[in-house]
């Protein structure tokens, strides 16, 4: 089971592989739309293959007034 | 024109072309496939011209654009047409325009050859709707469906419940309708929208893999078996245009548009 920390840490590697951003400037608290720069077409691809890597099942409306890593971890969490 | 009797056509929205008894129909309305008045018009065209594609076993459709296959219906056009007309000729024109798409939708849904739709990204609204009259959907893994119209204060107007009502189990029905929420591709293949997976890129691919496999077949036994297998629900689509155009006037609809159409935020596509 992994941890609230490896969680995020995992979100925030694939947040930077997959938008090819230097994992260093990716913090838990940021807001993800302002970092990654993506609108919510791009915001439903992040979905995707974060339930993809977790093999989960994360129902969009779980997004609604999410914006940063740390938050978006916790609604994976309770998932995993 | 060719031997077929169906011509090429390269439009705004739409183009196709015959090659080898299979049609392929190309979306490329940026920004993301919006279906709206100039794409009903090429759709009603291609209807037309599938009339005449005697020679073609399959038809494929996909889009070439980045953001998906289709958002849907384009809410700007709805909303602005809803804003310069009173109420009632609001409706009229709402009703005109889906039972103008609906005739498009059953030709597809019907017509006597194999269609595949190979979607990737959005798959939403009345870009599913347009999916789902297609006999196989094959779906890039990162694709991802969605009835959002609730958002709305609507139903989806293009075909969308009796259709997947007829494919699918009405639990799945009620989830992807009454949440508004999305599923991905793997989701949507156990619910049974999906009939193959692609890896990313590689749908339209598979899709012609498919259409080269289905050409081996009798002609007459492949239409038998399709007009066995999906008969078109005409009452409950007539029913849902009814629906949809009763609920098209209540103020909530014109709250939802307008909050879609003047968004500025990052998440007009999230629920």
């Amino acid at each position: 089971m992994r941890t609230p920390d490896q969680t995020v840490d995992e979100i925030l590697n694939l947040a930077a592989t997959y938008f090819k951003i230097p994992r260093e400037k990716l913090t838990p608290d940021d807001d993800f739309f302002k970092t990654l720069a993506i609108d919510s077409l791009q915001a439903l691809d992040l979905l995707t293959r974060l339930e993809q890597h977790f093999h989960i099942e994360l129902p969009d409306y779980e997004l609604q007034g999410v914006s940063d890593f740390r938050t978006l971890a916790s609604r994976i969490q309770s998932r995993l | 024109m060719s031997s077929d009797g169906i011509s090429n056509f390269e439009g705004d929205a739409l183009s196709w072309q015959l090659k080898d008894g299979v049609i392929e129909l190309a979306l490329h309305r940026e920004p993301a496939n919006e279906i709206g008045p100039g794409m009903l018009e090429e759709l009603e065209k291609f209807s037309d011209s599938l009339e005449r594609a005697a020679g073609a076993h399959a038809l494929i459709m996909y889009s070439t654009l980045k953001a998906g296959f289709s958002a849907g219906a384009d809410l700007r056009a709805l909303y602005e047409g809803m804003q310069k007309l009173s109420p009632g000729e609001a409706v009229r024109r709402t009703r005109e325009f889906l039972e103008r798409i609906h005739r498009v939708l059953n030709a597809i849904d019907i017509a006597p050859l194999t269609t595949i739709a190979a979607v990737h990204g959005v798959t939403f609204g009345g870009g599913l709707e347009l999916a789902l009259v297609c006999d196989l959907i094959i779906a890039d893994k990162m694709a991802r469906f969605a009835f959002p119209e609730l958002r709305l204060g609507l139903i989806p107007g293009f075909g969308g419940i009796p259709r997947l009502k007829r494919d699918l189990g009405n639990a799945v029905v009620r989830d992807l309708l009454l949440t508004g929420r999305s599923f991905n591709a793997t989701k949507a293949q156990s619910a049974g929208l999906v009939s193959q997976l692609a890896a990313e890129g590689e749908a339209l691919r598979i899709a012609r893999a498919t259409a080269s496999q289905l050409k081996k077949f009798d002609r007459q036994t492949s239409i038998a078996a399709k007009q066995f297998i999906k008969p078109i629900p005409y009452e409950e689509l007539r029913r849902e245009i009814d629906i949809f155009c009763e609920l098209f006037t209540r103020p909530a609809v014109a709250t939802g548009l307008r909050k879609f159409v003047e968004s500025t935020d990052a998440q007009p596509y999230l629920p």
